[in-house]
């Protein structure tokens, strides 16, 4: 069931930012990438344990370029506090997922039972459709995704990845500590 | 220190006078007229009107770069703001130091394309350093603080602070921070400078070379690299950025290297099998076909900037600080591997060096030319000035003549535009080093199009009666392009021969200021010697060169850096 990562190994990197809660980031932060020729795969951001800064989880693919390269362009954001890259056997990944199906009604048991195999809730329910809610990592979500391809995808939002360090490191530098 | 009440535009001035600005180069409009009407009772803020905000923005890069001091500018709303855009690249590009102050629209009328509305702070972000929309008052203190800190420390350059016209009027209760607060701002480097691992790399080696480029001056680090170089013994190279980092007179200097450098010093680059890089970043016009460059160097890249080690050309051992103060840590460690194992053999390697520096000298040949040569002017006027001179430059052939026969032999004397290559720079800088430097003899290497892209300013400089000294090399041609199209594209003059206007000497009366000309060799001494004679305001020297003359030797773009045409 696992599915491995599509692209090529070695290439696609989780980066973890800690930045200012200030408008006009994410325009930085984006237009570096863009300019930069650095492609974001996915971006999410969200509030922290603190009102004044936000975290960032980026999810980039670099052709040739290493990505120590990248996080130091980053770290020289002034917004950007702090900024590190996630190695895949150092972090906890999640991804939500809202997907929306056109199926009639007799169907709804049988995708009630794969909701079930993938931890999914049923969010809505109509005669004709239901939407279904999943979290998990990108490769869950991607495996769940294909197995509902055959009943009709109508629309599908995924919110891009959050990411945290395992163990008891945190991304704040001591003296925000 | 006590609040004091004042409307925000008075507490912009307060701010920069705190920070200990003198000149500043703008032109007001409706937005900033606060600011500017706040400046107006300043006893001593110097305001320098401009006849175009991307003079003002250059004057100020001029100003920087000839002090270390933080450059300043003005523009008003919409296209003051816009006008500034090109010298804020320049600045970034070249990292110099600058503050831009603008005025918005009122915060009503943001978003709504307002009358004279623009967008500068997204428009710039990709080229400051950072950049501040302030829309609170009492902001701006602590903003402009902030500003001045970014522009000045780290790796310097320019930032941009916005206000829109609103802001500027409400009050505040002024008190300027003794700190700065920025937690994403100038890290600690993770890892501590691997000084022994460099001695030891620069112990082993037996063809080391020394790369100075344009940070030995923003850290003002001469001193100490001049001992380094001593220390060390390797033959010194530099950028166009680096030239007065070291004494282009000295023995060991072998000048500027890479598309336009000389052939001795692209040899010694690379057949070097240690590249020792201080303040430099390896830019595509120094290293020329990156996978051909320096084959068998390792590399000790020294710079402030983590982001520019191993950008380029992979770091062996990088070493990350302020090249004022690491440097001299560096030495220390050399010395002490010397005075232990010895020093390195470099006899073979110098003479290596020197045969090819007598082989490959850089030179021209005026005897039999008709026509002034470029290169004569260059040299001629250098001489005259006797090493006294600040020079700056426009962008062309004009610019690469100027680098490779302007010998420079203390810091500062050499101002260019490099990373963004920004014709019209040559005035304007001139304009803001003669502010900064009234007792200096200021001359500019202009060539014909560069100076017609911000020539309106002469009335700037005849205000102000700056002594400044422009020669034009005029070859009636967008020159280097034309070198190009000579070389690469078979001849096809496309849009490169520029007609016979202005006519120089006459724009020279019309601005009441000296216009002089040389046609002949004959008469090129005796206009330079009026040239530097003049004190009462500027000269314009019109310089009638021979017009198909290139710049040689020459790296054609994407071929190995030993790849040279010309020059042999
Ligand atoms: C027509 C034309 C032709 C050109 N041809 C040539 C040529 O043949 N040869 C040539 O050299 N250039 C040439 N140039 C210029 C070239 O494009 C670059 O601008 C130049 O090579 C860059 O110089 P630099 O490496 O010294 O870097 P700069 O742009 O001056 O950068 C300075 C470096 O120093 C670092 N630094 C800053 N402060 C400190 C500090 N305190 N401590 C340590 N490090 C610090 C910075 O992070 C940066 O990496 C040409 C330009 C034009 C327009
Ligand atoms: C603003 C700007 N536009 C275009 C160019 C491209 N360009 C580089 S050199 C050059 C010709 C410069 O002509 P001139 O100033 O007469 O100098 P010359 O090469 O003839 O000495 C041009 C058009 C540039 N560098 N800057
Ligand atoms: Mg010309």
């Amino acid at each position: 069931m696992e599915k491995t990562e599509q692209t090529p190994s070695g290439n696609v990197h989780t980066l973890s930012l800690l930045v200012e809660n200030k408008s006009g980031v994410l325009q930085r932060i984006a237009g570096l990438f863009g300019r930069r020729g650095y492609n974001i795969e996915s971006l999410a951001v969200g509030p922290t344990e603190r009102p004044e800064y936000s975290r960032m989880t980026i999810v980039v693919r670099l052709e040739a370029k290493p990505v120590d390269q990248v996080v130091r362009q980053v770290q020289k954001l002034v917004p950007v506090i702090e900024v590190k890259e996630l190695k895949p056997e150092d972090l906890i990944e999640r991804e939500l997922l809202l997907v929306k199906i056109k199926t009639p009604e007799q169907n709804h048991a049988e995708l009630r039972a794969i909701a079930d195999t993938y931890e999914a809730q049923i969010v809505d329910v109509s005669p004709d459709a239901l939407m279904i809610e999943a979290a998990g990592t990108a490769a869950k979500l991607d495996a769940l995704e294909e197995r509902l391809v055959k009943y009709g995808i109508q629309e599908l939002c995924r919110s891009g990845r959050i990411a945290l360090e395992r163990g008891f490191k945190t991304l704040a530098p001591p003296s925000l500590k | 220190m006590a609040k004091e009440k004042m409307t925000a535009a008075q507490a912009v001035v307060r701010a920069l006078e705190l920070e200990g600005v003198d000149y500043i180069f703008g032109i007001p409009g409706g937005t900033i007229l606060p600011i500017y009407d706040a400046m107006f009772s300043s006893k001593k803020l110097k305001h320098v009107l401009v006849r175009h905000e991307q003079v003002g923005a250059h004057a100020a890069e001029g100003y920087a770069h000839a002090t270390g001091k933080v450059g300043v500018c003005f523009g008003t709303s919409g296209p003051g703001a816009t006008n500034l855009v090109t010298g804020i690249a320049d600045a970034y590009m070249d990292s110099v130091p600058l503050v831009a102050i603008t005025a918005n629209v009122a915060t009503s009328l943001i978003g709504t394309d307002g009358f004279q509305e623009a967008d500068i702070t997204g428009i710039t972000m990709p080229i400051t350093k950072h950049n501040w929309l302030v829309t609170h008052p009492e902001d701006v203190p602590r903003v402009l603080k902030e500003a001045f800190y970014v522009a000045r420390t780290g790796r310097p350059g320019p930032v941009l602070v916005d206000i829109p016209k609103d802001v500027l009027n409400m009050n505040v209760d002024f008190e300027y921070p003794d700190e700065v607060h920025i937690p994403g701002y100038l890290h600690e480097p993770k890892e501590k400078p691997r000084l022994g691992d460099a001695a030891q790399l620069i112990r082993s080696s037996t063809r080391p070379i020394i790369y100075l480029g344009g940070g030995v001056r923003t850290s003002n680090g001469f001193p100490e690299v001049f001992e380094f170089c001593e220390l060390v013994g390797a033959p010194v190279v530099t950028t166009v950025h680096g030239k007065g980092a070291f004494p282009e007179t000295h023995d060991h200097c072998l000048g500027m290297f890479g598309m336009h450098g000389a052939r001795y010093a692209n040899y010694a680059v690379q057949n070097a099998d240690l590249i020792i890089a201080l303040g430099a970043r390896f830019d595509d016009r120094v290293t020329g076909k990156l996978s051909t460059f320096a084959p068998e160097a390792k590399v000790v890249h020294l710079d402030v900037d983590p982001a520019e080690i191993s950008k380029l050309v992979t770091a062996t051992v990088p070493l990350v600080g302020d090249l004022k103060v690491l440097l001299p840590q560096l030495g220390a460690e050399v010395k002490r591997i010397f005075q232990e194992k010895g020093r390195p053999d470099l006899a073979p390697w110098w003479k290596k060096v020197n045969d090819w520096r007598a082989k490959y000298p850089l030179r021209f040949k005026q005897e039999g030319e008709k026509y002034i040569l470029p290169q004569t002017a260059v040299d001629r006027i250098w001489r005259k000035c006797e090493g006294r001179a600040i020079v700056t430059t426009g962008v062309g052939e004009h610019q690469m003549w100027a680098a490779q026969f302007w010998k420079v032999s203390a810091p500062r004397q050499f101002i260019t535009s490099g990373g963004l290559g920004t014709m019209g720079f040559c005035l304007p800088a001139a304009i803001g080093i003669q502010c900064a430097r009234p007792d200096a003899l200021v001359v500019g290497i202009d060539g014909d199009g560069s100076f017609q892209m911000t020539l309106q300013d002469l009335a700037t400089a005849v205000d102000l009666k700056l002594p400044i000294k422009i020669f034009i090399l005029n070859n009636l041609f967008l020159g280097m392009v034309r070198q190009w199209q000579e070389l690469f594209y078979d001849g096809r003059f496309s849009e490169t021969p520029l007609s016979d206007l202005p006519d120089l000497v006459k724009l020279a009366e019309a601005y009441h200021c000296l216009g002089l000309r040389a046609r002949t060799l004959e008469e090129l001494d005796g206009v330079i010697d009026q040239a530097l004679a003049h004190r009462d305001g500027p000269c314009i020297v019109d310089i009638r060169v021979k017009r198909q003359e290139k710049v040689f030797p020459m790296v054609p773009a994407g071929a190995p850096l030993h790849d040279m045409i010309g020059g042999d």
